[in-house]
């Protein structure tokens, strides 16, 4: 490539001679420079960034696992709980690898939870990231769908009953929802048909989704740059005159992989003592009635799905005709309060339109329509961060008493919530768990109120310690 | 790559900017026409995932012998895939269904599932037997029976009849909901007939509960 005529040749080593031979081939070299080894990163990256990377070996975690576990699993309503049994048993190694992948189940929505709260302190959904953030909400749809399609392949209590309750929430949707949950199990009742898809969404369909999604979340924010906890854009610092480096970046490569394969060390030491010595957890990670198999004609008597979905199967719950009435009474206060933001034209009518379509709605549709709605407005509405938040700073180093009041009390009740989709519901519970649903939302919908009203402290120039 | 002898651009510098419209309609009708391609060809697909040809046969009804059956028990039978509970009522459950319909959400069955021929208070052909589908009108779960009355974890006043584990729906010993539960409507009645009297055909006229 390079006029090399004046400089004699110098001999290469064989493997530099194989990156170039490579490198002319296929752009090798550039990609990795581009992803990690010569990325730019801030240098104050804390613990709370361990996070993406333990994600992302998770994933390669539970791929490698499930390729092991098809050999011996069988989609069959008639064979599935005993092959399960059998890998447990009889196949060599089998019970490791099996609680290989539902540890990481767990782990997985433990570290991408974790992950995801990271973006709540720091700011990283603001602009210029809102495409790393939504790529990230869809992972974590995709995530969601993923796990929902696993937990039904052992075909036991759990499984059968939780995929019954889901896929007629489905059912629930007015006009088209009968015909949609047929659709969806391929049977006229949760079968051999419908664990025989969720087999094949489970280990080709949406893992395929999920890698592509991570390649572009990765992408994404290797072009606009990683934030940090000072929420400071280093990219717009001058460059250091003798490194030519902004003045707060540093490689990402050595610097945070040393940084992230210690993180990797500690998290594999916790992961492998919960493996070895509690892989049910207290039937939180694997529950009991999923060791019985799956029965038709009889329902568990405490049914409730795994700890990571229960705060949004709580909202689901809590979502009774009372709730409504509040539900009303607070889209009305809600377009009163908001109204002069609004611009004019529009949006005024557009939100009047939605206004009057809820409302005729909580009045005439069922209670358990609108749980699911809720449902999928919960995770919904985590899309809209990036637009929902004005404070003028990013992190929550800078913000004021609002906004971290605000999460503080989100943060609770997510737990709280969480904590009663594992309980038996009863009416104080019940009511519980609409004071949370009521806080849950009130994070995200009152937010371009209270970011924008909140006091905020100067951001400096230099990232912090 | 492209060079002056390609024809397209021949015409001049200026030419080779502007949009030649007769192109690119051809453009759109070619866009439009693969797009329809494509959706039509996702068709197949799509209708693959509802119910195959077996499943849609499998609908045929099944017999239940209830010769065995006590007063005061509940037999389960699967048909299509769902329990079918035969539950052979006492005089005293019975009695019950008369008492204090107020408390229920649809107690003339008005908006539920059944056959005419059981919709009366009994829900059923003969008072003494009850035959509904198990499965609650809500998201589908399988209440269990609580048959005692004034079972005190089931609140005041309890007559007997079933409650659903999963998100709390009562029912009465004829299938019919409580008021302001989860499920809105009482548990469907499936198409039945006697064939002698201690033997049933449940799912007779093919059309599922
Ligand atoms: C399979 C799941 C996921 C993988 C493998 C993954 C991977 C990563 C990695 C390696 C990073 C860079 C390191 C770090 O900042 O921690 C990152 C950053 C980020 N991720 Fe994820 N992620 C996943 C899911 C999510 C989800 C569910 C969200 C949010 C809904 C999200 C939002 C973000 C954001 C906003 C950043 C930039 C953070 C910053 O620069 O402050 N990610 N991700
Ligand atoms: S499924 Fe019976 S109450 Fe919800």
């Amino acid at each position: 490539m390079a006029n090399t005529s004046t400089t004699p040749p110098v001999r290469q080593h064989w493997a530099h001679q194989l990156l170039d031979w490579v490198d002319a081939r296929f752009p090798l070299t550039p990609l990795w420079e581009s992803q990690w080894g010569k990325y730019i990163a801030p240098k104050n990256m804390n613990f709370w960034y361990i996070f993406g990377s333990l994600s992302a070996l998770v994933l390669a975690l539970q791929i490698v696992t499930g390729i092991f576990l098809t050999m011996n699993y069988k989609p069959d309503a008639l064979l599935a709980f005993a092959s399960v049994e059998y890998i447990m048993r009889e196949v060599p190694w089998g019970w490791l690898i099996r609680y290989m992948h539902s540890t990481g189940a767990s782990a997985f929505f433990i570290v991408v939870y974790l992950h995801m709260f990271r973006g709540l302190l720091y700011g990283s959904y603001r602009k210029p990231r809102e495409l790393t953030w939504i790529f990230g909400c869809l992972i974590f749809l995709s995530l969601m769908a993923e796990a929902f399609f696993g937990y039904q392949l052992p075909w036991g209590q759990m499984s059968f009953w939780g995929a019954q309750v889901i896929v007629n929430l489905f059912a629930a949707i007015p006009v088209i929802g009968p015909d949609l949950a047929i659709w969806i199990r391929g049977d006229y009742v949760i079968g051999d048909a419908t664990l025989n898809r969720f087999f094949a969404f489970h280990v080709i369909a949406i893992p395929l989704v999920l890698i592509g999604l991570v390649v572009a979340h990765l992408m994404a924010l290797h072009e606009t740059g990683s934030n940090n906890p000072d929420g400071i854009e280093i990219k717009k610092q001058p460059k250091d005159p003798h490194t030519g480096l902004p003045l707060d970046g540093i490689y990402a490569h050595p610097y945070y992989s040393v940084k992230d394969v210690f993180g990797v060390a500690v998290f594999l030491l916790v992961f492998s003592i919960i493996m070895f010595f509690a892989p049910e957890m207290g039937g939180y990670f694997l529950e009991y009635n999923n060791f019985i198999p799956a029965d038709p004609l009889k329902t568990p008597p405490h049914i409730a799905p795994v700890w990571y979905f229960t705060p949004y199967y709580s909202i689901q719950r809590a979502t009774t005709t009372d709730l409504l009435y509040v539900l009303a009474a607070g889209v009305v206060v809600l377009v009163a309060f908001y109204w002069r933001e609004i611009p004019r034209g529009l949006w005024r009518k557009l939100t009047l339109a939605v206004a009057a379509v809820l409302l005729v709605g909580f009045y005439f549709i069922e209670a358990k329509v609108w749980g699911v709605v809720l449902m999928g407005a919960s995770v919904l509405f985590f899309f809209l961060m990036p637009w929902l938040d004005r404070a003028p700073v990013k992190s929550i180093r800078y913000k004021g008493p609002l906004y971290k009041t605000a999460l503080a009390i989100f943060v609770v009740a997510f737990l709280v919530l969480g904590w009663l989709g594992t309980e038996a519901p009863t009416p104080a519970y019940t009511r519980l768990a609409q004071v949370g649903t009521l806080l849950y939302f009130g994070f995200f919908i009152l937010m371009p109120w209270y970011s924008k009203a909140d006091s905020h402290k100067p951001v400096p120039s230099r990232v912090t310690k | 790559m492209s060079q002056s002898t390609d024809a397209t651009l021949a015409p001049g510098a200026a030419g080779a900017e502007a949009v030649d419209p007769e192109r690119r309609r051809l453009l759109v009708a070619t866009c439009i026409a693969g797009g329809a391609a494509s959706g039509a060809v996702a068709w197949p697909f799509l209708a693959s995932m509802q119910p195959s040809d077996r499943a849609r046969a499998l609908g045929a009804p099944v017999e239940a012998d209830i010769s065995a059956l006590e007063p005061g028990q509940q037999m389960i039978v699967e048909w299509q895939g769902k329990p079918v509970w035969i539950v052979r009522r006492t005089k005293e459950m019975l009695a019950t269904l008369t008492q204090d319909t107020a408390q229920l959400a649809d107690p003339n069955s008005k908006r539920s599932e059944q056959p005419t021929a059981a919709q009366n208070e009994y829900r059923s052909l003969k008072p003494e037997y009850l035959v509904v589908v198990g499965i609650c009108t809500h998201l589908g779960c399988s209440p269990t029976a609580r048959f005692a009355p004034n079972d005190p974890s089931m609140g005041p006043n309890w007559p007997g009849g079933f409650l659903c584990p999963c998100h709390g729906s009562k029912f009465d010993l004829a299938g019919r909901v409580f008021a302001n539960m989860p499920a809105p409507d009482n548990l469907p009645v499936p198409n039945y007939k006697y064939l002698s009297d201690t033997k049933l055909l449940i799912g007779d006229e093919t059309k599922g509960a």
